[in-house]
């Protein structure tokens, strides 16, 4: 994947999670990311595509995830955007807090934030889009280059 | 891969198997029916044995979170066996490893419980 950008518009469905996932460890292997990268990588887009899906959209039938991986410079840069009402970012618990620690829900950003070099989340009124940025190292700049 | 879980005895302890993936859906509801089920028959020393479990996602977490607090709720014990090296570094991070008592040996393990 050299400096272009692929997207792709998915339901608001479990699916698309366990697509997204996919997808997400097809393009991050052939970026050259070793397996534990790729891990984690595609254990953050899962997770972003489960809060776009279960909280963004609501599971509603007329609402889209988009998601976008494209190469920038030195970084993979991996976009999930939702059209729901807007992630509340004052809202987002610290599962790492001692009364939060045993709750059941709550992890999905903290994973992402684990596992990415940078993580931007943009909410609006029209939906939520979360940017996840790994830093790309190697010999070359990028290791192997995506297929086209 | 789908999750599988089967159980079988060991010394007054219910020991369940898993496989595959505890993830959003069906996994975790496949781990959380096998819990109740456990608990409505009365077998409350439960002994998760995670070792051919590839995946877990935070649903999956979650699932094991509320595994072992229902569990204890009801006067029993839950606890981990056979950690993946995945596994182990995801409850390290969510700091649920010192909440899990977690065991590397099925005979240790089962002798662990009172």
């Amino acid at each position: 994947m050299t400096n272009h950008r692929v997207s792709y518009t998915l339901d608001s469905t479990l699916e698309t999670v366990d697509s997204a996932e996919r997808t997400a460890t097809r393009i991050a292997s052939e970026t050259g990311f070793d397996d534990d990268e790729v891990m984690r990588i595609a254990m953050a887009v899962r997770e972003a595509a489960v809060n776009a899906v279960l909280h963004g959209n609501a599971y509603d039938p007329g609402k889209k995830v988009i998601l976008a991986f494209e190469r920038i410079g030195q970084d993979l840069v991996i976009t999930i955007q939702d059209q729901g009402k807007g992630m509340d970012l004052n809202k987002i618990p610290d599962p790492l807090a001692p009364e939060n620690l045993l709750k059941t829900s709550g992890r999905g950003i903290f994973l992402i934030r684990s596992f990415m070099d940078e993580v931007q989340i943009h909410p609006s009124q029209a939906g939520t889009e979360i940017k996840l940025i790994k830093h790309v190292h190697g010999p070359s700049g990028g290791g192997k280059e995506a297929s086209q | 891969m789908s999750m599988k879980a089967s159980s079988r005895q060991v010394d007054g302890v219910t020991i369940v198997d898993c496989s595959g993936r505890i993830t959003l859906g069906e996994g975790s509801v496949i781990l959380k029916d096998a819990v109740r089920e456990l608990l409505s028959k009365g077998q409350k020393k439960i002994l998760l044995n995670l070792g051919d479990v590839s995946y877990i996602d935070s649903s999956g977490i979650g699932e094991l979170v509320s595994a072992f607090t229902t569990v204890r709720n009801q006067g029993g014990d839950l606890k981990l066996l056979n950690l993946t090296k995945k596994v182990h570094d995801l409850l390290q991070i969510t700091k649920l490893y010192t909440v899990f008592d977690v065991k590397e040996d099925e005979a240790t393990a089962v002798k662990s419980f009172k």
